[in-house]
């Protein structure tokens, strides 16, 4: 293998072009951006960036002197327009091709929007740069979705002063991922810093005025932030042999066909762990499959290992650092194993068949959590694991 | 736009008989322990989670491990240097 082109810039492009070099592969390397920036991280744009607290500067994932020592074909600013399978190339919007032995797609997902013009979105520098232009104290904030980024968000411009108004479809913000009752803990963080929460409320459209409910009524806003979810960017991909779903399907080795992997938030991939396939928007997924794909492209088939990891993911809501293990999503039961939901210091569990599958923590040192991390690493049975006195929750 | 960044540092040098020095910025980490999984000889956890040094020289020994450690960071929070 003497040509690999990884395409995205960011967290998962960066680890699979990294662990290539240190894996000691010393061909080419293309790495494809459609950002202008050198990659930078995600996390912080709704959270120290948008605060205000940090410049871009910060947001730097490696130094150029770091960049530059992995000696790359570094082609930022071009989208990867087609991938052309028969003759192994990549297209890109400038008109050039680039020719790969082996390909890593990492194009990571963009915002869902909503009908309507003048909305913001958070994905990029640039979004979180003009959004926090327009926050300030007595400006009126629209934020459509109250997930983990709209929650963050909304978090943040409440801090600055500014009239929050958090829109959710849902009866519980993040019920379906995280149970009721912690869904009810994060939401009453909201109201108790003055954030007008309404849940239970569809909005249709973006309008001049603000937003527009399902029944017609329209909520009135300065500014208009839609964090309504996520779409994997694969259109490039289309036409170019590769199985497309929510993502790019890939088998347990990151492998979408011959010699062409994903990782990051554009792949769904069959993890073993959990015995489904799954597609995850963590920043440490994004760096571990990187380095799980650059090594199996790397290895002679039999060398090749699944990828097989602990899902991951920390938010910051006000004072709550919430982190949470493994795969949450489908869970038949949820118990609170550690510590007290209303002291806001705790770890809860969740189930799935006989399995500990989950766990989520707020305020617990990191051996609580390890400890968790492990149950759910080594497919811990829940009776055994979760004690009796265990006080189950929805 | 093309973008050609020079080949300054020679990395498949990089430790090679002598130690190299660890770097955190504990105000970027996010407590999120990948450090501790990979590199546990090196990096340990407050209480709160935050990331800290048990030592900051790494011979080629534990080079590798702590090559993950920056590679799994979520926070970039992490840096080798030659010293
Ligand atoms: C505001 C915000 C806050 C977040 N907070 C957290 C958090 O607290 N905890 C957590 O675990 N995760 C968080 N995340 C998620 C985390 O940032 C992502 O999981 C991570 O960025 C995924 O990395 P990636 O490289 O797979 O995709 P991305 O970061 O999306 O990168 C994909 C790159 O590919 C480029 N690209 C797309 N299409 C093309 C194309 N056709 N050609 C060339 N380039 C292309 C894009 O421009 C982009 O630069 C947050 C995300 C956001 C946006
Ligand atoms: S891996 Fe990075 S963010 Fe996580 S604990 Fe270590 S230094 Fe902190």
């Amino acid at each position: 293998m003497r040509r690999i082109v990884v395409v995205g810039a960011s967290a998962a492009g960066l680890a699979t072009v990294e662990t290539l070099r240190r894996e000691g592969y010393d061909g080419t390397i293309t790495l494809v951006g459609e950002e202008t920036e050198l990659p930078y991280d995600r996390p912080p744009l709704s959270k120290q960036l948008l605060a205000a607290e940090w410049e871009a500067d910060r947001l730097a994932l490696r130094t150029s002197a770091d960049l530059a020592a992995l000696d790359l074909d570094l082609r930022l600013g071009v989208a990867a327009t087609g991938l052309e399978p028969g003759t192994r190339t990549v297209r890109l919007a400038d008109g050039s091709e680039v020719p790969y032995d082996g390909m890593v797609v990492a194009t990571g997902v963009r915002p869902r929007r909503l009908p309507g013009e003048g909305a913001h979105v958070l994905r990029t520098l640039g979004d979180a740069l003009t959004l926090r232009e327009r926050l300030s104290p007595g400006r009126r904030l629209v934020v459509v979705g109250a997930g983990f980024l709209g929650a963050e968000a909304a978090a943040v411009a409440r801090r600055l002063g500014a009239e929050v108004t958090l829109l959710e479809p849902a009866a519980v913000p993040l019920a379906h991922a995280v149970g009721t009752a912690v869904g009810h803990l994060l939401a009453r963080a909201h109201v108790d810093q003055g954030i007008d929460l309404r849940c239970g409320v569809t909005v249709t459209e973006v309008t001049e005025e603000g937003v527009r409910l399902a029944g017609g009524e329209v909520v009135e806003a300065d500014e208009v932030l839609v964090a309504v979810g996520s779409l994997p960017n694969t259109e490039w991909l289309r036409g170019g042999g590769l199985a497309l779903g929510d993502g790019v399907v890939c088998d347990e080795y990151c492998e979408a066909a011959p010699n062409v992997y994903a990782a990051g938030d554009v792949a769904r991939w069959y993890n073993p762990l959990f015995g489904t396939s799954m597609r995850v928007e963590h920043r440490t997924n994004a760096a571990e499959q990187g380095m799980a794909a650059a090594r199996n492209l790397l290895a002679a088939p039999a060398a090749r290992r699944p990828f097989a990891p602990v899902p991951y993911f920390w938010s910051d809501q006000y004072d709550m650092k919430v982190q949470a293990y493994g795969f949450l999503r489908g869970h038949e039961e949820v118990a609170v194993v550690e510590g007290d939901l209303a002291r806001r210091r705790f770890v809860v569990a969740y189930r799935r068949g006989d399995r500990v599958t989950g766990a989520l923590a707020v305020g617990m040192p990191p051996r609580v959590l390890r400890r968790w991390r492990q149950a759910i690493a080594t497919e811990a049975d829940w009776r055994e694991t979760v004690r009796t006195e265990a006080r189950a929750v929805s | 736009m093309r973008v050609s960044v020079p080949d300054t540092s020679h990395h498949d040098e990089k430790g090679k008989g002598y130690p190299m020095k660890v770097e955190l910025e504990a105000d970027k980490c996010v407590a999120s322990g990948q450090c501790v999984v990979a590199a546990m000889e090196v990096f340990d956890q407050d209480d709160d989670g935050i990331a800290i040094l048990l030592t900051e020289e790494v011979g080629d020994d534990r080079l590798g491990d702590v090559e993950e450690a920056v590679a799994v960071c979520p926070a970039a929070a992490i840096r080798l240097v030659r010293p």
